[in-house]
């Protein structure tokens, strides 16, 4: 790969995060190149989510550090991470809507408060970006807490592709979704990435999902990267783990119970 | 655990949670005081915490008049000094019944609802969804919430004072034979401006201990609905501690 010679869009080193005695992530390594989608495969627990919010300053790392476009963003102010979170777009694990605000507003969350935009001209863009989700302009007076749980989730989805980020962070975009639906907000991941030149980082357990929507895979486990390559090689990685992950099955290294 | 170990860890405990509580307070306030401003926030909370406690308040403030003026007449009674019932309720009222009870009870009704509120935002990580919305959660959340309680609990005690006097008349006029019209005069004659303005600023006081105590434990909930009980216990308790450290020093400062 040619990465090595290009600064990585994301760049994380060593980092280290523990809750207490739980240690979750000993020392993760990870470099993910611009206009690239990354997705990040491994066991439920294993510290996949938290390290999404460790990319975005949601959570302080122990120790290590985190380069966006080379400059590290670990340690920065709050203004500075405001300016950071600019480029950034989430989708949240359980959808994070704003329950005190309608279907639009939260799609058109970011135009209002941050960016300034007239109320007209966002719900304009907020109907858009539901249409590409799916989701038709006759929900979007109601409230998240009317739809279900798969209607929230690609109600986040909108929210994180509004305002076309340059990284987007999707943490399990297609759980919970029917397969027909699942494709297409699968197709949506890949055209952000290949039609807007978008840097993506996404968190699946669906196999699927990854063939579709990888550029790159890398898994996660016992709080490390343990193996990284292309899409393709993903099913003949040569790993024992990540073909246990891949097979789905329950003989293997990775150990399903006690730890 | 040996009782001096205890002792220590529980001081220790304490003065953590004071040092946080005052620079939350700070980003609070800092944040309420410069822009951006969210007034669509600040005008759905000054509804909130003004408007809808005004039953709430209004009843607390009449029934408080009315048994104040039956106590000050048996009390007063026994050497010859019913006639000061009206003096002493409307003292009473504004300087001390009417911020502290009403506060009380607005303790109860908007310091829990923004701690469960805040709460559940953080359990469901809206509070982190803010922030990856480049909005700060303490200019969008905490900002407006303090300013329009501190704006509207003084307004709310005022409207306290003016019902808890009416409770007072009503009993004195009905039940133990006063002249309204006397009532009434003897009422503002005796008032002076200090007594209504010192618990006026009581009430501004008390109004960000409400707030600060409701985003406060809100914001730092526990994860899952344990958590977020556990604050709004934790608000109420906490807030009505405060309000009542908080009338004593007041009330040292104001006499
Ligand atoms: N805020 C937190 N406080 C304490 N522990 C946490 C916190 N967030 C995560 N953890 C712990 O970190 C570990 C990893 O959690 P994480 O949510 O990252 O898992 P995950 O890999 O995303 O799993 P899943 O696939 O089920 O979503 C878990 O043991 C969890 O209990
Ligand atoms: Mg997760």
């Amino acid at each position: 790969m040619t990465e090595t010679l290009e600064t990585p869009k994301i760049s994380i080193r060593d980092v280290h995060k523990s809750f207490g005695n739980n240690h979750v992530l000993k020392g993760v390594d990870l470099d993910v190149s611009a206009g690239r989608s990354m997705v990040v495969i491994g066991g439920s627990g294993t510290g996949k989510s938290v390290l999404l919010k460790c990319i975005l300053g949601l959570i302080k790392p122990d120790s290590g550090t985190i380069s966006i476009d080379g400059e590290a963003v670990t340690g920065l102010s709050e203004r500075g991470r405001t300016k950071v979170m600019a480029q950034f777009g989430m989708l949240f694990q359980g959808g994070a809507l704003f329950d005190s605000l309608s279907v639009w507003e939260n799609v058109a969350f970011r135009l209002l408060y941050a960016d300034g935009v007239g109320r007209a001209k966002a719900k304009v863009r907020a109907i858009a970006a539901l249409a590409q989700v799916n989701l038709g302009p006759e929900i979007v007076t109601l409230n998240p807490a009317e739809l279900s749980g798969g209607m929230q989730k690609r109600v986040g989805l909108a929210r994180a592709i509004v305002a076309k980020p340059e990284i987007l962070f999707f943490d399990e975009p297609t759980t919970g979704l029917d397969p027909i639906t699942a494709d297409v907000i699968d197709n949506l991941i890949r055209r952000q990435v290949s039609a807007l030149g978008a840097t993506a980082v996404s968190i699946t357990h669906d196999m699927g999902s990854v063939r579709k929507i990888a550029d790159d895979v890398a898994m996660i486990h016992e709080g490390k990267i343990i193996w990284r390559g292309l899409a393709r090689e993903v099913d003949n990685s040569g790993n024992a783990y990540v073909e246990q992950f891949v097979t789905g099955s329950e003989d293997g290294p990775i150990k399903v119970l006690a730890r | 655990m040996n009782p001096l170990a205890l002792i220590g860890h529980t001081i220790l405990a304490l003065t953590r949670e004071a040092g946080a509580i005052s620079m939350f307070a700070w980003r609070g306030v800092s944040s309420a005081l410069a822009p951006p401003w969210y007034f669509n926030q600040l005008g759905a909370q000054l509804l909130r915490i003004g408007y809808f406690s005004l039953p709430v308040v209004g009843l607390t403030a009449i029934f408080t008049g009315a048994a104040l003026a039956l106590n000050i007449y048996t009390g007063g009674a026994r050497f010859n000094a019913e006639q000061f019932v009206p003096n002493i309720v409307v003292l009473g009222i504004t300087r001390e019944l009417g911020p502290v009870l009403a506060s009380l009870m607005l303790a109860g009704r908007v310091s829990a609802a923004m701690a469960a509120e805040i709460g559940a935002m953080r359990v469901t990580e809206q509070i982190d969804a803010l922030k990856t919305l480049s909005t700060d959660p303490f200019r969008f959340l905490v900002g407006p919430r303090i300013l329009a309680a501190v704006i509207s609990v003084p307004i709310l005690v005022l409207v306290a004072d003016i019902i808890g006097v009416m409770g007072g008349w009503a009993v004195s006029t009905q039940i133990l034979g006063f002249n309204g019209a006397t009532y009434i005069r003897n009422s503002i004659d005796f008032v002076t401006e200090w007594d209504v303005v010192s618990g006026l600023i009581k009430a501004a006081v008390f109004g960000f201990i409400i707030a600060l105590m409701g985003c406060y434990h809100g914001y730092n909930s526990a994860r899952g609905a344990q958590g977020v009980g556990r604050a709004t216990t934790n608000a109420v308790v906490s807030a009505a501690i405060l309000i009542f450290a908080a009338n004593y020093v007041l009330t040292t400062l104001f006499v």
